[in-house]
């Protein structure tokens, strides 16, 4: 751009500029979005790129904007449309009248259009089309994502960062497991094992109830030092490859599947890889197998 | 046949006013927009049987651009201003408005008229990006849409979006702007 700077304005991260716009456009898949929102609260650059961005936005979405057609032109396209029906011939089109070179038929003006004309036109571009107006949740991918892979991962990091912050660690609190695990009745079509870990360092907060992949799911909250372990349970031992035990990690957080007693564990948390493989077999050696 | 034009009448026409906005901040014409939207709805019209579904303004949007780069191509062929490149490419941004007019009576309307000075900011941005600002904000379409409208990535959609918000940005912050018009560095031609 060849404009001057102006008031300074502060730049937004470079690596936040673009995803501020599949913000703004409510683009971003859940995770994304919530990240991108946690950034805005602690980086002003990016808070105020932001909050220009909207009202410039609503600047551009002010009555008298948009246009209305004219009523001559909605009254001819009436009159081209009755006798289109009535099977006469309907008069030629304005723009080809227009704008044809002189000598040279008017349907064959520009290559650019017979060509694009023919993908949109055409049974293939109108399925295409239809194919995408049909696609309703579309997510941007953040750069080193790779397409592809199950959204499972995403959607646990999301509920782990949701829960904490939204302050909504726990629906009830109680590190005594024969508080939590009677509140789960009646809540869930299953019973999540609830087990007490303090001995091993890791204290039961709570649990609440989480909504993942499509279903209600139990999750329970424990903590070690500073860190807090999503632990997220539902019925079922579908698992991509079979496997019954694999690991991930999502923007920093740990993630660690296994299944046990018809159960799928999701463990989520920021602590390392390490001690949360030592949680996972604490937790499976008192739960029942 | 006439059941075909009644569903035509139900499914396109009532996106008139979207076709006629998009033509009209296209080809910044009304005379023109007009006519590219006369000749789209009949191009439509011709084609229905092969419409398949679907989100109909996107549909109808999709031919109305394909009108107008015909218009434009011809425009050009004839000895006219290019009006946009045929691959949609102009990646110079266009003069500022504002560094021109800043001074005249025109310019002094504009800024009692907020609608019209925004209109004619986007209308200054250069042809891809006011379309993809057009496309996601007056059309209200997707990203995917909007993709699937001017064929190219959604990556490209994104950054044009952005760019384009970016150059409104500035020029709005410049007209909001305290300082006197035609004063700040790179200005400097606008008293010659």
């Amino acid at each position: 751009m060849t404009t001057a700077p102006h008031a300074p304005r502060q730049e937004p991260c470079p690596d936040q500029a673009l995803l501020l716009h599949g913000l703004l456009d409510g683009e971003l898949d859940a995770s994304n979005a919530l990240r991108v929102e946690a950034h805005l609260e602690g980086c002003c650059a990016c808070a105020e790129a932001y909050a220009r961005l909207r009202a410039e936005r609503q600047q551009r979405r002010q009555p008298g904007l948009r246009h209305r057609a004219p009523d001559a032109l909605r009254e001819r396209l009436a009159a081209a449309i009755a006798a289109e029906a009535a099977g006469a011939p309907a008069a030629p089109a304005p723009l080809a009248a227009r704008t044809a070179p002189p000598g040279r038929p008017p349907r064959e003006g520009g290559s650019v259009r017979s060509g694009v004309l023919r993908r949109i036109g055409g049974a293939r571009g109108g399925l295409a089309l239809a194919l995408a107006a049909c696609l309703a949740v579309f997510a941007v991918l953040p750069r080193g994502l790779e397409p592809g892979e199950p959204p499972l991962p995403d959607e646990l990091v999301s509920g782990h960062v949701r829960s904490l912050l939204a302050a909504h660690l726990t629906d009830v609190t109680n590190s005594d497991q024969h508080g939590v695990k009677p509140w789960f009745a009646g809540r869930l079509d299953f019973a999540p094992p609830v087990v007490d870990l303090a001995d091993r360092g890791f204290s039961l907060v709570g649990g609440r109830l989480d909504y993942i992949n499509g279903r209600v799911v139990a999750a329970l909250v424990y903590r070690r030092r500073d860190h807090v372990i999503n632990l997220f349970i539902w019925p079922g031992t579908a698992a991509p490859g079979g496997l019954r035990r694999d690991r991930t990690s999502r923007e920093g957080y740990s993630l660690l599947r296994w299944v046990q007693a018809g159960l799928t564990f999701w463990a989520v948390s920021d602590l390392n890889p390490t001690e949360l493989s030592e949680f996972e077999q604490d937790f499976a050696a008192r739960a029942p197998a | 046949m006439a059941d075909a034009a009644a569903r035509f009448n139900d499914t396109v026409m009532p996106h008139l006013d979207a076709a006629y906005t998009f033509a009209r901040y296209l080809a910044r014409d009304r005379d023109c927009a007009e006519d590219i939207v006369h000749d789209a709805v009949l191009r439509a019209l011709r084609s229905f049987e092969d419409y398949r579904g679907g989100d109909a303004r996107a549909w109808l949007l999709a031919i109305v651009r394909n009108c107008f780069l015909t218009w434009a191509a011809a425009r050009s062929k004839a000895g006219g201003a290019p009006a946009v490149r045929a691959d949609g490419g102009t990646d110079e941004p266009a003069g500022d408005p504002w560094d021109r007019e800043a001074v005249t009576p025109e310019a002094a309307l504009l800024r009692r008229d907020e609608a019209a000075a925004v209109r004619t900011l986007i209308e200054t941005l250069p042809e891809p990006f006011r379309e993809a600002l057009v496309l996601r904000e007056m059309e209200d379409l997707s990203y995917r849409q909007i993709a699937e409208i001017t064929g190219v990535p959604i990556g490209t959609v994104m950054s044009r979006l952005a760019r384009a918000r970016t150059m409104f940005g500035a020029s709005w912050q410049r007209l909001l702007g305290t300082d006197a018009p035609g004063s700040g560095p790179g200005r400097e031609h606008a008293f010659r």
